[in-house]
């Protein structure tokens, strides 16, 4: 019976369908273009230079790529950016690597505390960065990190792997139970069933931590400006703060949007192979109620 | 596994970490683009002959986040990091960090300024040696002065006259975003600088007095915050209240001020190809108080410091002493145009004939005021703080300057307690 | 037929009899618990034992070494003088403090409460299946990829009141008359910083809120399409509820953010005592002021405040720390 009048309605409503319709794409105009227009911006400025930076514009009147070159050509760069993409790879892939056998036992397995264990675990992030600053720099001077890759890696998991560890128990908690009983009862051990049962379940839980917490490291400066001493080291962010005017007090605003949107692209180019996979893992799972 | 590649990590971090050699200086700093690699070229030099290696740690030119840098990595005694340029007002606060430089710099120290001098000696200990300096001008539109057949203004009210005058004919004339005058606003150091200049071009003191004295309360002060109170929404724009260097110079660099108080830096930009202003402007000392009174500009400038935590003090102490030598700052001056912070520099011919404007500087150095950080020592950042808060709330209407200046004196003998 | 009755919810029993099975998983539990917890330890322990070890003493960052022990003076310590007059001092009196407290409080209350109503519709949206919504959530996601030392700067630039775009931007729609100096007076800077950590952070609530909504099974959303229920209730009925649990931990993890933000109030306000944030306040006293430990008790504070809101959240909102024994 609701199929037929499914099927009548959508007749009917012709014209209702077509405003709603075009009512969406507007919201995701609007989104996109609010989203995006200081990104946008940001490549307008990227274009400019001397006085032309103060004059404000809407549509690029010079294409002038000086301030692209300027960036590249600092040798220095592209060692900060391949710094970056190392410093963020490995710190995600190690997060998320502890999280996910750590997250199956705070939300799968049933024991006491995991309530202040939990909590215990969002505290370390919960300490203002430039407070737990000094400590840390004992630290990494005491394992002799200082001025390497794995200082940053070191210091970024006290906020990345917080934060996996929650999301991830999170959305493991809500999985059916279902889907592991089968699994209990063909005698699986845990392992086997993280790796077989959930993981399959979980990619776009793992693909969205993963993002969010990889341009968190990516981005990451305060701790990248502290224990660096030298561009073998630093990152990109450090490396923006570095361009500067030719003399004191000038902002080279030209160079650092350039610099700026150079690093977000790849960025861009991330969420757009990867957000295939934040599409549903469930439906593959064929659970039904 | 994951156990294994983080003591892998720290193995191999072990390993990099070890590889400096004994030989090899760090010196950091965080000078801009061109300066940076006129560094690089003459440590090149440098190292050709001394044969030490030196690496430049390149910073970011925030002063504030420099100076938290470099306060962390002294405090954890970070070896790595062997000569650190420092701002003028640091000394006090980093002395006890810093190796005395008064017996390598003995015979050479009479050659400089000796008020930055005196600003970098704390309790007899000369905590850096000056390296360069720098001091404000006001700047203004010769162009407009003319057409309007204006002198350069000697006070600040001439100077507020003048720039409504100016402001009124170009916005009847058509330009709108027209302004008289800009300075720095927010509320940060750079307030503290240009407050500092209108109190002490008052006769106002110079907020804590070289022997200790809390002076800001005082008529002549709260006369000059009044008359800088006075500008805000009427010859300079309401947003002047959260301006730094570069957004004055902004509005400057467009055409859209007659007058800026502002660091030597904005006079070659003004003058580049591109500036709507090219040629078009002078700049002078800041104005007085009233005609007898004394211009103030405020110091600032560079130095260099030598860490108590390097392995190769002494080498690091050639360094910097060859660094500050007068070959060097002559050529920084005739590169770069940088200020020289030995005197003798400033009449030489050929600095002369390279850089023309750095010879009428010299005065500027004679009516320089230090900020009061020897004084007030480790607790200059909370003085300087709570100077520029009283002066920003003066200026954005929250309460008159009388109050607030009396309330800072207040705040400053509780600061100050039994002594600096 | 009622298959919108959540599946995970109902029939939530274990069967008791397998305790050596539970005796096991638990085992294994602790194994996989093991290395995450070592990690944090390893990271975390110190730095963390040692603010709140130097809260307690009269360090400064020029003297860490030689730090003595002052119990809660920096938090509260009070003097009699001859007179008979009690004078009290310390983090807990000290209006500076409590100002910035409730600056910080009011911009994460309100800033999160946006930040979750936008980043549910921004989610909505990029769920539905349109002809390019790989290139638009990738677009949406650059505000939060753009590095926030650079995008505070970058709205600095923009809020300008001479030459901002966005006073320009303003005129020319006829909005406002003359031009807003929105970062020079206290209450427009606040405006212009929700407005900004809005648009950085809605990207990162959408995409975790997305993530959620791509975990409900599909065959939810067709039952009730067939029952006929209407989009509106379905979303209140059903969607709300199932994606509450990730949308707790989106906001919880944005209030962390939010209580300590500091950069963009460090670049988009004018940094008089009005404007000031506890992560501001206890890095002038940490860093600029040389005492230090007066800004770990001030971090130490801030840190305690953090987590009885996040308590105090969990417990109002109810997030159930149990699961998996359905």
């Amino acid at each position: 019976m609701s199929t037929i009048d499914q099927v009548q309605r959508v007749s009917s409503f012709d014209l209702w369908k077509l405003v709603k319709k075009t009512a969406f794409y507007l919201l995701v105009l609007f989104i996109v273009v609010v989203m995006v227009f200081p990104f946008y911006y940001a490549i307008l400025t990227s274009f400019k230079s001397g006085t032309n930076l103060f004059i404000v514009t809407y549509w690029p009147h010079e294409l002038n790529f000086a301030n692209y070159l300027n960036v590249l050509q600092s040798a220095a760069f592209l060692q900060n950016f391949a710094n970056s993409i190392i410093v963020a790879t490995l710190t995600v892939l190690l997060s998320l690597l502890l999280a996910v056998t750590a997250s199956y036992a705070l939300s799968r397995v049933n024991f006491r505390g995991r309530g202040v264990l939990l909590m215990t675990i969002l505290a370390v992030s919960m300490f203002p960065q430039i407070a737990v600053l000094a400590g840390l720099f004992e630290l990494i001077r005491f394992y002799n990190l200082f001025n390497t890759l794995w200082a940053l890696i070191f210091s970024y998991t006290i906020f990345s792997l917080p934060f996996t560890v929650w999301v991830l128990t999170t959305f493991m908690r809500d999985l059916p139970v279902e889907i592991e009983e089968a699994a209990i009862v063909d005698g699986a051990t845990p392992w086997i069933i993280i790796w077989r049962v959930f993981l399959p379940l979980l990619w776009p839980a793992m693909v969205t931590t993963g993002l969010l917490a990889f341009i968190a490291a990516w981005n990451e400066y305060l701790f990248a400006l502290t224990f660096t001493s030298s561009n073998s080291a630093r990152t990109v962010p450090v490396a923006i703060a570095l361009f500067s005017g030719n003399s004191e007090h000038e902002i080279p605003w030209g160079t650092i949007m350039a610099a700026s949107v150079l690093v977000t692209a790849p960025l861009v180019v991330l969420v757009l192979i990867f957000q295939r996979k934040i599409i549903s893992g469930l439906t593959a799972g064929g659970v039904k109620g | 596994m994951n156990l294994k590649s983080i003591a892998g990590g720290l193995l191999l971090g072990a390993l990099l970490a070890g590889s400096a050699s004994a030989a090899t200086l760090s010196i950091v700093n965080g000078d801009t683009g061109g300066n940076l690699q006129w560094l690089r070229g003459v440590l090149d030099e440098y190292q050709k002959t001394s044969g030490d290696t030196i690496n430049i740690v390149p910073m970011p030119s925030s002063t504030t986040d420099q100076f938290g840098q470099y306060k962390l990595w002294l405090a954890a005694g970070n070896s790595d990091i062997d000569v650190y340029q420092t701002d003028v007002i640091w000394a006090p606060q980093l002395s006890d960090q810093f190796v005395d430089l008064s017996t390598a710099a003995k015979d050479v120290s009479k050659d400089f300024f000796p008020s930055i001098i005196e600003s970098q000696t704390v309790n007899g200990k000369l905590v850096a040696i000056p390296f360069f300096t720098d001091a404000p001008a006001l700047f203004y539109r010769k162009d407009l002065l003319e057409k309007y057949k204006l002198p350069v203004p000697k006070t600040w009210t001439e100077m507020a006259s003048e720039a409504k005058t100016i402001q009124d004919g170009e916005r009847a004339a058509g330009n709108k975003d027209f302004w008289g005058f800009v300075f720095q606003g927010n509320a940060y150091e750079g307030l503290t600088c240009d407050a500092l200049e209108w109190v002490k071009s008052y006769g106002g003191g110079q907020i804590v007095e070289p022997d200790g004295s809390i002076s800001i309360n005082n008529p002549k002060a709260v006369a000059a915050l009044e008359e800088a109170k006075s500008w805000v929404n009427t010859i300079s724009p309401p947003g002047v209240l959260s301006y730094g260097e570069e957004e004055s110079r902004g509005v400057w660099q467009l055409g859209n001020a007659a007058f800026m108080r502002n660091w030597p830096y904005a006079y070659a930009l003004g003058n580049a190809a591109d500036s709507p202003i090219k040629g078009k402007f002078d700049v002078s000392t800041l104005p007085v108080g009233a005609e007898g009174d004394k211009p103030a500009s405020t110091l600032g400038g560079w130095n260099l410091a030598v860490s108590k935590y390097s392995k190769n003090q002494d080498a690091a102490i050639k360094l910097v002493m060859y660094l500050s030598s007068a070959e060097v700052q002559k050529k920084r001056a005739i590169d770069l145009s940088a200020l020289p912070t030995r005197q003798a520099i400033y009449d030489d011919a050929d600095v002369a004939k390279a850089q023309p404007i750095i010879p009428n500087w010299k005065s500027v150095f004679q009516n320089a005021v230090p900020r009061p950080s020897a004084p007030t020592k480790t607790k200059y950042n909370e003085v300087s703080n709570l100077f520029w808060s009283a002066v920003h709330d003066t200026l954005s209407g929250n309460g008159s300057a009388a109050d607030n200046l009396e309330q800072l004196e207040a705040k400053l003998t509780d600061l100050k307690g039994a002594g600096w | 037929m009622s298959d919108i009755a959540i599946p995970a919810k109902a029939n939530a029993t274990r069967r008791p009899d397998e305790s050596d099975l539970v005796k096991q998983r638990v085992r294994a539990a602790m194994w996989f618990l093991l290395p995450m917890l070592a990690a944090l330890a390893v990271v975390a322990a110190w730095p963390l034992l040692r603010t709140i070890w130097f809260s307690m003493t009269d360090a400064s960052l020029t003297h860490l070494a030689d730090a003595r022990f002052v119990w809660f003076n920096n938090y509260l310590h009070w003097t009699v003088l001859k007179s008979g007059k009690v004078i009290w001092s310390g983090v807990l009196v000290d209006p500076a403090w409590w100002n910035a407290v409730w600056n910080t409080l009011r911009f994460a209350v309100l800033s999160v409460a946006f930040e979750t109503v936008f980043g549910v519709i921004v989610a909505l949206v990029l769920n539905a299946e349109f002809p390019g919504r790989g290139i638009v959530r990738a677009a949406v996601l650059i505000p939060w990829a753009i590095p926030t030392i650079v995008s505070a700067r970058m709205w600095g630039w923009m809020f300008n009141d001479q030459f901002g775009i966005i006073n320009d931007m303003l005129m020319h729609l006829g909005l406002i008359s003359t031009k807003i100096a929105w970062t020079a007076s206290a209450d427009t800077a606040f405006y212009a910083i929700l407005i900004v950590d809005i648009w950085k952070t809605t990207p990162f609530m959408a995409l975790l809120i997305l993530a959620a909504l791509q975990m409900i099974p599909r065959d939810i959303y067709e039952a009730a399409a067939i029952d006929g229920v209407h989009p509106v209730k379905t979303f209140f009925r059903v969607t709300l509820p199932l994606i509450r649990p990730a949308l707790m931990v989106a906001v919880i993890f944005r209030l962390l953010d939010a209580m300590r933000i500091f950069d963009l109030v460090y670049v988009l306000t004018p940094n008089s005592a009005q404007t000031k944030t506890m992560s501001v306040i206890s890095r002038e006293n940490l860093i600029d002021f040389d005492k230090f430990a007066y800004g770990s008790a001030e971090s130490t504070l801030l840190f305690l405040i953090i987590a009885v809101m996040t308590i105090l959240y969990i417990w109002i909102g109810q997030v159930r720390f149990e699961g998996g024994t359905r």
